[in-house]
């Protein structure tokens, strides 16, 4: 493990105060998401990781470094301990240019990046015809790129992103995305992603842990927490739906592409990405139909075999948790639906996919 | 420049901008630190300091030269301190007007730095911690260079006020030609003696150009940090 964290802190304000009490470790590489409702307290536990902010009680190690052990008194001084942050408002310098934005922790750095690879980062976002301009003449997305460029040539040990889209709108959103995902796949560097977006954590995240009332109430690899039944309550929101990695297998003559997952084969319109590429997939629990017996005469492409784990849900509302071979599907049906199938764990079922949403090339 | 104004008046005129200049350049990292220490600090006794900076402002200059002289005259106390160890003298003599001059401009100084101090973005300095920049690297590099439009305008404001200081300079260190006797000095000098009413007009007229080249040049500064 790379990074890991464990804090406890009581904020004293009106009211009863807000205690936080986290203990959390990352991998060494990939994406961590960092997930709860806004002031759950992530901004909080990222800033303990930077330095930014001190806990009264907590043990910090950067991989294998302590930075913070409040018990034996070692408190590392944020300028010292190499996390590369990106803040939710870039916060790039206004008084000075892109280059010098970027260059700011590059000088400061111990392991500097050299001429190639800061010419690769630079064209990893785009950056090439910004670096004479100011923060001032830039978009909202390009602020972020530049301050993603300018926290990675400070040579991290760990990337922290605090919602970074936030501030965006959400045609920004997605022009930035596609630089984060290409960054996940490409930096040999942990990064924790804090967010309160489902949708992004589905297409960045490899792992997730989710906060709740200044604790960690669930954490695991987001293709089992999305699928989950207890995420629905944890977020108040429905069940994200599966997030599937698949692997390009056959651009077929009808104008379809047979993706290849464990469990299975799912059919999407075409795409352009090469047999052998890995994709990451999702289905949402809304797409999905369940059927006692094999469908026939149905338009739908995709009909899956496999069996429920667990059914879940309250009010009208029942999520369904399934398994085809090794990948987990959720479904939202109706319980007078859930009823009538007698749904339980464990029964046989076929499942019927409505829609499939192809997100960009993925490492997971 | 010799058919408008006597050899005394330019001397004058000098004068008043080499204490001035002394004045303002020596007092700016004080005004610095204080505008620092009551931007971003909070320590009991906070009010009080910042009244005390302050002070200048609303005290009868007189009074402040009265307060000058007791302290800094060489008889006993302080003053004699600084003779004997330093040798340094500054009651009649042009450093004790730029001491004065100093201390009246020291609150326009103060307020200026700290209001473009409270004006920069807390997260800028975080930022900057994160990237590798300790307490001192970010004072220079980050502070410093956002905070000076305030120092540029407090360094023009304190320069106009400090030509025109009459009433601390005259207590502390009299009106002495050539060592204390300033702009305002010379136009009040002129006035005591009889048909100097001409050079006194001169000299006005004089401190009319230096005021709207001062006003002009803070226009300027300001426009040009505002982009």
């Amino acid at each position: 493990m790379s990074v890991e964290v464990s804090l406890r802190h009581t904020f004293q304000g009106l009211g009863p105060g807000f205690a936080l009490d986290i203990t959390f470790a990352l991998p060494g590489a990939g994406v961590t998401a960092l997930f709860g409702a806004s002031g759950a307290g992530k901004t909080t536990i990222v800033n303990a990781i930077a330095g930014t902010f001190r806990p009264r009680e907590g043990c910090i190690a950067i991989a294998g470094r302590t930075v913070l052990d409040t018990a034996a008194g070692i408190f590392v001084p944020a300028a010292a301990r190499r996390t590369g942050y990106v803040f939710q408002d870039a916060r790039l310098f206004p008084h000075m240019s892109v280059e010098n934005n970027i260059r700011f922790g590059w000088r400061r750095a111990a392991a500097k990046a050299d001429a190639h690879e800061i010419a690769h980062i630079v064209a990893l976002l785009g950056l090439e015809h910004l670096l004479a301009r100011r923060p001032q003449a830039l978009s909202g997305g390009e602020k972020s790129r530049v301050a993603l460029a300018r926290a990675l040539l400070s040579s991290p040990q760990i990337l922290l992103l605090d919602e970074p889209l936030a501030a965006l709108d959400a045609q920004r959103r997605g022009e930035i995305l596609p630089y984060l995902e290409r960054l996940r796949d490409e930096a040999k560097l942990p990064m924790l992603y804090v967010s309160h977006t489902l949708d992004e954590v589905a297409r960045l995240a490899d792992d997730i842990v989710v906060i709740k009332d200044g604790c960690v109430a669930r954490q695991g690899s987001v293709f089992d927490v999305l699928t989950g039944l207890e995420l629905a309550a944890l977020a108040g929101s429905p069940p994200m739906g599966a997030v599937i990695a698949a692997t390009v297998a056959a651009h077929r003559d009808d104008g379809l592409t047979a993706l290849a997952f464990d469990g299975g084969t799912l059919l999407v319109s075409r795409l352009r990405e090469p047999v052998g590429t890995t994709l990451r997939v999702r289905v949402r629990a809304e797409e999905i139909m369940l059927a006692l017996e094999e469908p026939r005469g149905i338009s739908a492409n995709n009909i899956l075999s496999g069996r429920v784990s667990a059914v879940g849900g309250d009010g009208a509302q029942a999520d369904v948790q399934l398994l085809c071979g090794n990948t987990r599907f959720v479904a939202r049906i109706t319980q007078a639906s859930a009823a009538r199938l007698a749904l339980s764990p464990g029964k046989p079922i076929y499942i019927i996919v409505k829609s499939v949403t192809v997100a960009a090339p993925a490492s997971g | 420049m010799d058919a408008l104004l006597t050899p005394d008046e330019i001397e004058a005129l000098l004068l008043s901008l080499r204490i001035s200049f002394v004045a303002v350049f020596g007092a700016l990292p004080f005004a610095f630190a204080a505008a620092l220490l009551l931007a971003r600090t909070r320590f009991f006794g906070k009010t009080l300091v910042d009244g005390l900076i302050h002070m200048p402002l609303v005290l009868p200059p007189v009074a402040v030269g009265f307060l000058l002289l007791v302290l800094f005259g060489t008889r006993h106390g302080l003053g004699a301190w600084l003779l004997a160890t330093f040798g340094l003298r500054f009651v009649f003599s042009w450093t004790g007007a730029a001491l004065a001059s100093a201390i009246i401009t020291f609150p326009f100084q103060v307020r200026a730095i700290r209001l473009s101090l409270e004006a920069i973005d807390p997260g800028l300095t975080a930022a900057a911690q994160t990237l590798g920049a300790g307490p001192w690297d970010r004072l220079l590099n980050i502070t410093l260079p956002l905070a000076f439009p305030g120092i540029a305008a407090g360094i023009i404001t304190a320069f106009a006020a400090s030509l025109g200081e009459f009433g601390a300079i005259i207590t502390f260190v009299s009106n002495i030609p050539g060592e204390t006797r300033t702009l305002p000095l010379a136009i009040y000098t002129a006035l005591q003696a009889p048909g100097g009413e001409q050079e006194a007009a001169r000299l006005s007229l004089m401190s009319i150009v230096l005021a709207l080249l001062f006003m002009t040049l803070a226009e300027f500064v300001q426009r040009r940090t505002r982009r």
